[in-house]
């Protein structure tokens, strides 16, 4: 273990070894700091910026961020949530998501954190794009309708999976996911066990017949709020 | 997979490098051959390569100036910008709809020619103005937009469509452009008299320590915006562990109302490559890249002309005059349409053959640029600053402009006024008297920075251009007393949300929020909670999102909230029947009246 420092989050400080980033020295602290497109075991992406926090009061997206010695962050204050919020509300709007109907729900980390945020309705229009459902594959189906675009797939396929079956075409609201084939998944080296399948946040990249085996009410976050665990660690010293 | 396509994936790989990290030339060369990029060439280029076909899918589809679908043999990209949209553009759109019988986004059956819709193309001094493939055709009418349609059709030649040449270097048989340079100010550093070689010769005479005090000691900073102090960054270049560095120069002037680096590169391209090559030796890097937009590829053959000299005097190659502890190249990378390759960051990504997404910073290009590399990006005009400094000394240049803003800006100047070009003036210079110098004085509003700066009022006319008060990386847009503000702001908004790269949230998802809103506001739909509403999404925005694109894409909404709310407040009304101004009842129940046979007694009460 290399030699520590320290900074502090919302004034609790914080100890940290170099080459950590603020969301990982706050995680082995049992502070929570929300976000999305980060996942374990992948390389951080920064793009969904709820993880944002304010350093030294200048916002920076905590799991791309080193953390610093004597670092001041704020993390769960009232500016902070606020802007995390209208974060969450966009990324609601700008797909399609009825987590009434979806196989995801309970299981879903967008969802877990409108509920942590107390978002009952987006304050914003919802946007109703046209997306694509492709179930071509066997065991595998995509519904665009509920992708964030966080790369979590990008990622997991091309830097754990060896395979890049997923990455980004189009841009700005026209970007969206494509795969490494003339168009369908099932044309794809995909298969059902790929890190790619297990690290979608929401309800995107599904596996098939499997969604109803752990009944709604009975999931992760049915049972509590997304980060608890991090905040109930007994690395927490709480 | 046929086997043509084959052999002309392995001739463009021969030509430009069997190399992943050149996908921009590579993609260029293969559409220029087939005249787009699809499935099958992406998927016979990704085996070439040893990449996946969804890579190189993922970059084709980033770049606005690359096909993956057949597009006609001449692409006529009409800029339709606001500035355009002031002098005529619509009527000219209209013109080449009706003559060609097709829409914007659509190609003629037979195959010649498509329609396209671009952004600023950077000749807002001579709008309307639109490329023909790579020929640009300026000051444009109905008459010009039928004229270019049916010469396109008997010769099919865009180089043909050139019939009278522009000033300046325009003229130069490489370039042989009907562009004009507009040069109405020339000031004592930009546009003043090259001593070629001179300040590469000086910058030799010393150590790179003391090029960097020079530049440093002159409080030289970024002219592209930014305004980051330049000594600075080379020092940390410097002092930054790794190998080979690079020296980056920014020509992807993409804000709009910005056409200055433009005329810099056409008419001084020498004193930018000089500015280039003191980088190179002050930070210790061997290897240049120009970054020019995908839009002035009409000056490519002109400036590769001109770096051969340059070799061949001795200025640029493996001994720098003549010094063989010295060696440093230029090459020019070419965009592809894509404003936001105009951040640094992004501007690298895109060097390395990638989308043009920005990198997450820290590292900063000082540290870890390019290839992972120590990188200096610099403007162009940043560095044609430079060679002035060490030519003359950094004193010279400390006496012009203002004590917290040393030396001139060079600004792009257009919109309603009576001499819109390029003026050389000294930090500090009044709004007002910039005003004047370009004959605009009876401005309702100011756009200075281009889309992303702010919009000023006439009682801050009296402000000052410097990096203090108005700062502006060259754009100076004037729009007269019957000029609409919050319909120029929301199309600034267009214009974000098609260049956002789309990777971070707000920015992608947050300005289409801004223009819905300010749509409706625009189209007497308000409510005065709308204004609220505006600057908390605004303030998200800006405060949320990943690189400067985002941070600065609702400026237009906050800057016109701030110095016009008062043409805000004249727009939005308070809701009288309960109904919220958006809902408009009667078009809601039109579809149900139709089916049924009557009209609703509510929805017209």
């Amino acid at each position: 273990m290399s030699a520590t420092f320290e900074f502090t989050i919302d004034g609790r400080e914080i100890p940290a070894r170099p080459g950590q980033t603020i969301l990982e020295a706050a995680q082995q602290a049992g502070v929570y700091i929300p976000r999305l497109c980060w996942c374990k075991g992948l390389v951080p992406h920064g793009s969904c910026r709820v993880c944002t926090v304010l350093v030294n009061g200048r916002p920076q997206a905590a799991c791309v961020q080193p953390a610093a010695a004597g670092l001041v962050v704020e993390n769960n204050t009232e500016k902070v949530t606020a802007l995390r919020r209208n974060i969450i509300e966009m990324l609601f709007v700008e797909g399609n998501h009825f987590c009434m109907f979806c196989e995801k729900s309970g299981n879903c980390e967008l969802q877990a954190l409108a509920y942590r945020f107390g978002i009952t309705a987006p304050k914003y229009p919802y946007l109703f794009p046209q997306r694509a459902v492709d179930a071509s594959h066997p065991d595998v189906l995509i519904d665009h309708n509920r992708c964030i675009l966080c790369g979590r797939c990008v990622r997991a396929s091309r830097d754990v999976d060896g395979k890049h079956v997923f990455d980004f075409v189009g841009r700005g609201p026209h970007k969206r996911i494509a795969v490494n084939s003339a168009g369908r998944l099932a044309d794809t080296d995909l298969q059902v066990t790929d890190k790619a399948v297990e690290v979608c946040p929401v309800g995107a990249i599904l596996k098939k017949r499997v969604g109803y085996a752990v009944p709604v009410g009975q999931r992760l976050y049915d049972q509590a709020p997304i980060g608890s665990d991090i905040e109930a660690a007994p690395a927490g010293g709480r | 997979m046929s086997a043509s396509l084959e052999a002309t994936v392995r001739e463009v790989c021969a030509a430009h490098g069997r190399d992943r990290t050149r996908l921009m030339d590579l993609v260029r060369g293969l559409q220029e051959r087939l005249g787009y990029v699809g499935g099958d060439t992406a998927a016979a280029l990704a085996r070439e390569l040893g990449i996946h076909r969804v890579e190189v899918e993922s970059l084709v589809s980033f770049y606005a100036f690359f096909a993956n679908r057949p597009q006609g043999r001449i692409v006529i990209r009409l800029c339709h910008d606001y500035m355009d949209r002031m002098l005529g553009a619509d009527e000219v759109a209209a013109a080449f709809e009706s003559e060609l019988g097709i829409r914007f986004g659509q190609t003629t059956a037979d195959g010649l020619i498509t329609l396209q819709y671009v952004p600023c193309i950077g000749m807002c001094d001579q709008a309307p103005a639109a490329l023909v493939n790579e020929v640009v055709v300026t000051e444009l009418s109905t008459d010009a937009a039928r004229r270019i349609v049916r010469e396109l059709r008997k010769h099919g030649d865009p180089t043909r469509l050139v019939t009278r040449l522009g000033d300046g270097n325009n003229a130069h048989p490489l370039v042989r452009a009907m562009v004009n340079n507009n040069i109405r100010r020339r000031g004592p550093v930009i546009f003043s008299p090259l001593a070629r070689g001179e300040a590469i010769r000086k910058a030799l005479a010393i150590t790179p320590a003391e090029v960097i005090r020079a530049v440093k000691t002159a409080r030289l900073r970024g002219r592209g915006g930014a305004g980051f102090p330049t000594g600075m960054k080379w020092e940390f270049a410097r002092a930054a562990p790794g190998e080979p560095k690079y020296v980056v120069c920014n020509a992807d002037e993409g804000e709009p109302g910005t056409f200055k680096d433009r005329v810099i590169l056409t008419e001084l391209p020498d004193r930018v490559f000089a500015g280039m090559t003191i980088a190179g030796y002050a930070i210790g890097a061997t290897e240049g890249i120009l970054y020019l937009r995908g839009e002035y590829a009409y000056l490519r053959r002109y400036l590769e002309d001109v770096l051969a000299r340059r070799r061949a005097d001795g200025l640029l190659g493996p001994q720098v005059c003549g010094r063989s502890d010295f060696s440093f190249d230029i090459r020019i990378q070419m965009g592809a349409g894509a404003y936001v390759c105009g951040e640094e960051t992004a501007l690298l990504s895109s060097c390395e053959g990638l989308r043009g997404d920005p990198k997450n910073r820290p590292p900063f290009p000082a540290q870890k640029g390019l290839f992972g590399r120590p990188t200096v990006v610099n403007n162009v005009e940043t560095l044609a600053c430079v060679t002035k400094i060490l030519e003359e000394g950094p004193a010279t240049f400390c006496e012009l402009g203002s004590p917290g803003s040393p030396g001139t800006k060079v600004l792009s100047i257009s919109g309603d006024c009576r001499s819109p070009g390029v003026f050389e003036v000294p930090f500090g210079i009044k709004l007002s008297e910039v005003l004047a110098l370009a004959g605009g004085e009876d401005a309702l509003a100011v756009q200075v920075g281009g889309a992303s700066g702010q919009m000023v009022g006439r009682e801050e006319f009296g402000r000052t251009i410097c990096y203090d008060d108005l700062a502006t990386g060259g754009s100076i847009m004037v729009f007269g007393p019957d000029r609409n503000v919050l319909e120029i702001a929301e199309s600034f908004l267009d214009f974000f949300i098609e260049e956002s790269c789309g990777y971070c949230t707000p920015c992608r998802v947050g300005n289409v929020l801004l223009k819905e809103r300010l749509h409706r506001i625009n189209a007497g739909q308000g409510e005065p909670a709308d204004l609220d509403y505006l600057q908390e999404l605004a303030q998200t925005v800006k405060t949320m999102s990943r690189c400067g694109l985002g941070q600065t894409s609702a400026n237009p909404v906050l800057t016109t909230l701030k110095n016009f709310r008062a043409t805000y407040n004249a727009l939005v009304r308070e809701r009288t029947n309960g109904l919220v101004p958006a809902f408009d009842l009667a078009a809601a129940v039109g579809p149900a009246e139709a089916l049924i046979g009557r009209k609703s007694e509510h929805a017209h009460a």
